[in-house]
């Protein structure tokens, strides 16, 4: 590994100053992401900022009709969260299903996203709940933000500060570990809203998170696993690789969207108000 | 604020298995190199460095962490527990190492440590594991003499014996 000098801020403020003024300085937080890259020397930043000792960052509350998570609340405490556990049972699930203990110990929601690795599990959450990401300068859009490959919104000097989740009436995911690395061969996020309904996949896509329309249509009109019979999604554009063809990928999504709904209906109906169409949903 | 500049080494101070310890940094340098090499603790092993083979697998203030993907200068004031805290003597094996022991869980023994350090984490929640349970947490560690059917069968002995221990007094694994 290269070396580069070591930033340890205590507010984002100040992280972002040090991201300003030194164009190739690179935010870290869990690591598990960043440091065996930099050990490959695919990357060398000559400054690294480490985000684990602002305060406050980690946070998990409920705002309103949403679901907060700070940006380094770690995958073992969001899947450990009773906050989350009421909330969003999905969504601790998700967290639980991620890599291993040590993984979920140290690897955060917002470098999953500030990474957008194509097989993390934090997207189909984000996009499905049509989540917001907040950041020190502004509030995106999953749509906005995810930008393909490892690639998002994000600006040299962003930095991401939490994640607002709409709680859902009822959501679930189910994914299909790659038996090794335990990314996700394909993974699916199911969630009825009180607006519509989203089925996102991960792990799948050649240019990230999507959502599946055909499937939410269908969905919106019965909310059952029977509404997808016959409903195939397309191999074009799906990776492939030895873990699996595109043709496979593309059987996965119909089958694990299924299961999704399946165990979405298996957990009670929120009693959620209808959206005031006036109020923006988030905070 | 905390700016550790890159060519020269720094100061870490850190508490390894209940005793203070200190040592000298370099940014760049990774846990696993600062431990066997400058701290002179050589029972965390080093395999892959990459974080796949989970050898080097420690606790970082009662979590577990890998030992390669952490930089010495990130365990600045915390606690670290190595597989050399887990005898309760130097004569002495502790339950869960004297259950591998006894069920051949290690041949090598490269990965050893860093599985022991999990399985101790894990039972010490978890009094009454599932043989399913045991193998989802072997998922982030690799063995490739055992076959780690000896390393189940060890595990959920300790568990057992150490549920029988509790039962009558309070011991450590």
């Amino acid at each position: 590994m290269y070396e580069f000098k070591y930033h340890r801020p205590a507010t984002v403020r100040q992280a972002a100053n040090i991201l300003l003024k030194n164009e190739d300085a690179k935010l870290i937080a869990g690591g598990h992401t960043l440091l065996p890259v930099m050990k490959q020397r695919l990357a060398a930043p000559p400054h690294l900022v480490d985000l684990s000792h602002v305060e406050g960052l980690d946070g998990i509350e409920i705002k309103g009709r949403s679901l907060v998570i700070g940006a380094t609340a770690k995958h073992a405490d969001v899947a450990a969260s009773a906050i989350v556990g009421e909330a969003i049972p999905a969504l601790a699930e998700l967290a639980s299903l991620i890599g291993d203990p040590a993984v979920r110990h140290k690897g955060t929601i917002g470098g999953s996203l500030a990474n957008n690795d194509p097989t993390a599990d934090y997207p189909a959450a984000v996009l499905a709940l049509g989540a917001t990401i907040v950041t020190n300068k502004r509030k995106l859009k999953p749509e906005e933000f995810f930008q393909g490959l490892f690639t998002t919104a994000l600006e040299p000097d962003e930095i991401i500060t939490k994640v607002s989740f709409p709680i859902p009436k009822k959501a679930a995911y189910i994914k299909f570990r790659n038996q090794a690395s335990r990314y996700a061969l394909v993974g699916v996020f199911v969630a009825k809203r009180p607006s519509d309904v989203r089925v996102t996949v991960t792990g799948a896509g050649s240019e990230g998170v999507f959502r599946v329309t055909a499937f939410e249509e269908a969905l919106k009109k019965r909310f059952s696993p029977k509404a997808l019979d016959g409903i195939h999604v397309d191999a074009d554009g799906l990776n492939s690789d030895l873990h699996g063809s595109a043709e496979y990928r593309a059987h996965l999504i119909g089958v694990l969207a299924k299961r999704a709904v399946e165990a979405a209906n298996a957990k009670p109906e929120k009693e959620l108000p209808e959206p005031d169409p006036t109020q923006p949903s988030v905070g | 604020m905390t700016r550790l500049s890159s060519a020269q080494r720094h100061l870490v101070r850190f508490t390894l298995n209940g005793k203070p310890v200190q040592g000298e940094a370099e940014p760049r340098l990774l846990l696993t190199d600062f431990l066997r090499q400058t701290i002179g603790a050589t029972g965390t092993h080093v395999g892959c460095e990459h974080g796949v083979c989970g050898a080097c697998t420690i606790t970082v203030d009662g979590e577990l962490a890998r030992a390669c993907l952490t930089l010495a200068v990130q365990i600045d004031g915390c606690e670290l527990r190595t597989v050399e805290g887990l005898a309760p003597a130097p004569d002495r094996l502790g339950v869960l190492q004297a259950a591998f022991r006894r069920n051949h869980a290690l041949q090598c023994g490269f990965c050893t440590a860093g599985i022991l350090m999990s399985l101790d984490h894990y039972l010490r929640a978890h009094p009454k594991p599932s043989e399913a349970e045991i193998r989802d947490l072997l998922s982030g560690h690799l063995c490739r003499c055992t076959g780690y059917t000896p390393i189940v069968q060890a595990a959920l002995e300790a568990a057992a014996e150490l549920a029988e221990l509790s039962r009558s007094d309070h011991r450590d694994v």
